[in-house]
């Protein structure tokens, strides 16, 4: 079934991202062409198959957990540095609670 | 020869002779970024106390005759995805374009621990996402050996700069090929070690199972010394491995006869007698030097694609929910809400390849589509890992293309997602895999005239010294220009 406009913005929205009209008709081509790409996976028939999440190699051992143990961080100066706003020693956002 | 052009050995020698202080080279360095990266445009920051002040702890230590550690006065570049403490770190993003590292990744303390100096931070695909380091928010790199073509991507910053001798060695990424590719379209040799063998502490996340740190040099020789700084176990990134690291130098020169080579039926159907003329030679040549070439099978390859687009798509759009303009980066101004402000500041400060690998990650992962499109890829990961394994119970090492086309011409490509990421088919199978590849120097084409071929030579899990010594082998031989 071929991607529409109003998957699109249903995705851009589930992303946190506000598309343009441009954009969405843009995207909305490519990523339906891509999609469709990778719907080859299913012409494999995977049901004896183990899913691999990650990169589990023959000769490495189980990397040991570090000791839970405290040590040595940022300092809250440091931590805020980057922030675009801060206040209080803290970052500031704006209102968090919406309007209808 | 000019001092910008000499390898890491070269240096080590000229510094204990005195031919030359680390203070002149970067200096040198640093001069001919100024005359030459205007075109070229390498570099997204340039770090230039940062670089002398270590080039002159290394002639202090010089002149007081001390042991040299491996990597002195070598003028060293780094990709801006590498985390660098008080030096601004962008991935080529606007999102990052003022954010300042309050850390240095493992392997940058690494490599100027091992006394390199950090010249500065270069250009690349935003967050690594791409193959042609178009996708920089900030200006596309152009290919030191034609100027209207791409370096390749991601890593195409630290790719032109090393092929231009804008410094002697750099740190990339490799995700899907973002290291070897660019490797192969500026001429130039670039490393991906097993997953797990470089840390990727500080290195700034795109698809963390898949995400690696490698060097590039002009020689095996130079990348096999960077990655023997730069590998081994580091407790601040858990999935770094447990394993010794080799000394890669002291196995380069050991003897290649009667290794198998295998090279896949499936990596040359289809592929252009431009690039599959080279390799062949390149194959040829390894017949000469006594390695058994061996045809095999893999026959999961035309997956490969499908299921490495799911995955690091799945895995961006999970990492990159962390810039929404609360702790660092940029933030749109005016929102009067929490999630508008996110919105917009995530829509305007990512660029166009990163919205759509996020979406193609947040479609793939969504209530719905998960099972059919997650899940699948990661069952069919375990079979094209399989290939490669079982592949490896016949042969010692893989030789492949590393691209199927050769460095294009900037802007030819950037209408088309799914075609630039067709071309990435010879590099993404290693990655899913987690064995490790190399790209080396194959050669030119002849039409369009002298663009640098690249091979891949592919070794399993955690065999980086025998895949070094047979590329190392290849460059003795004259495979580097081979015509």
């Amino acid at each position: 079934m071929p991607l529409t406009e109003k998957d699109v913005r249903y995705v851009a929205a589930l992303a946190h991202l506000e598309l343009t009209e441009d954009e969405v008709r843009q995207f909305l081509p490519q990523l339906d062409a891509v999609l469709d790409h990778m719907q080859k996976l299913n012409q494999l028939d995977t049901s004896q198959v183990e899913p691999m999440a990650q990169v589990i190699t023959p000769g490495a051992g189980a990397p040991p957990a570090r000791l839970d143990q405290p040590r040595k961080t940022f300092s809250q100066e440091e931590a805020l540095s980057n922030a675009p706003d801060t206040g209080a020693g803290c970052f500031r956002v704006p209102r968090v609670i919406e309007r209808e | 020869m000019e001092l910008t052009d000499l390898t890491v050995d070269a240096i080590r020698a000229g510094l204990v002779a005195r031919e030359f202080s680390a203070e002149e080279l970067v200096r040198a360095t640093l001069e001919r970024i100024d005359r030459e990266d205007k075109s070229i445009r390498a570099y997204l920051t340039l770090s230039p106390e940062r670089a002398l002040a270590k080039a002159l702890e290394i002639d202090r230590r010089v002149a007081a005759r001390e042991e040299l550690p491996p990597l002195a006065g070598v003028p060293a570049a780094v990709k801006d995805v590498l985390s660098t403490q008080g030096l601004r770190t962008t991935c080529a993003s606007r999102i990052l374009e003022h954010y300042i590292p309050p850390y240095d990744a493992t392997t940058v303390e690494r490599l100027e621990a091992a006394g390199a100096s950090i010249l500065g931070k270069t250009n690349c695909d935003e967050f690594a996402m791409g193959s042609s380091t178009e996708n920089s928010g900030f200006f596309p790199t152009h290919n030191p050996r034609d100027l209207s073509r791409v370096p390749g991507g991601s890593s195409g910053g630290s790719a032109a700069a090393v092929a231009s001798s804008l410094a002697a060695v750099a740190l990339g990424s490799d995700t899907g090929g973002s290291i070897r590719q660019p490797a192969s379209l500026t001429g130039v040799v670039g490393v991906m070690g097993t997953y797990g063998r470089v840390s990727r502490d500080g290195l700034v996340a795109f698809a963390s199972s898949l995400d690696h740190v490698g060097p590039f040099g002009r020689t095996v020789v130079d990348v096999a010394r960077v990655l023997g700084v730069i590998a081994g176990r580091d407790p601040l990134d858990w999935t770094s491995a447990d394993v010794p690291v080799p000394d890669y130098l002291a196995e380069l020169d050991q003897d290649v006869r009667g290794l198998k080579v295998g090279v896949p039926d499936e990596y040359f159907a289809g592929l252009s007698a431009e690039i599959g003329d080279n390799i062949q030679k390149g194959l040829d040549l390894f017949a000469r030097l006594g390695l058994k070439i061996e045809r095999i099978r893999m026959p999961h390859t035309e997956y490969a694609i499908a299921c490495y687009y799911i995955i690091c798509t799945a895995e961006a759009s999970s990492n990159l929910a962390r810039y929404d303009g609360v702790r660092y980066g940029f933030r749109e101004t005016g929102a009067e809400e929490l999630r508008e402000m996110y919105r917009k500041t995530r829509d305007h400060g990512f660029g166009a390849e990163v919205k759509r690998r996020i979406m193609l990650g947040t479609y793939v992962l969504s209530s719905g589509y998960y099972e059919a499109y997650y899940r699948k890829a990661q069952n069919v990961r375990t079979l094209i890992a399989r290939d490669l394994l079982e592949a490896f119970d016949e042969v010692d090492v893989i030789v492949t293309p590393t691209s199927p086309i050769p460095a294009f011409k900037l802007g030819e490509r950037m209408d088309d997602p799914l075609q630039m990421y067709l071309a990435d088919i010879y590099t993404v199978t290693a990655s899913l895999a987690g064995v490790p590849g190399i790209s080396v120097p194959c050669g030119l084409t002849r039409c369009p005239a002298r663009l640098p071929v690249g091979m891949q030579i592919i070794a399993k899990h955690f065999d980086e010294a025998r895949l070094l010594r047979v590329a190392h082998a290849f460059e003795k031989a004259g495979g580097f220009e081979i015509s």
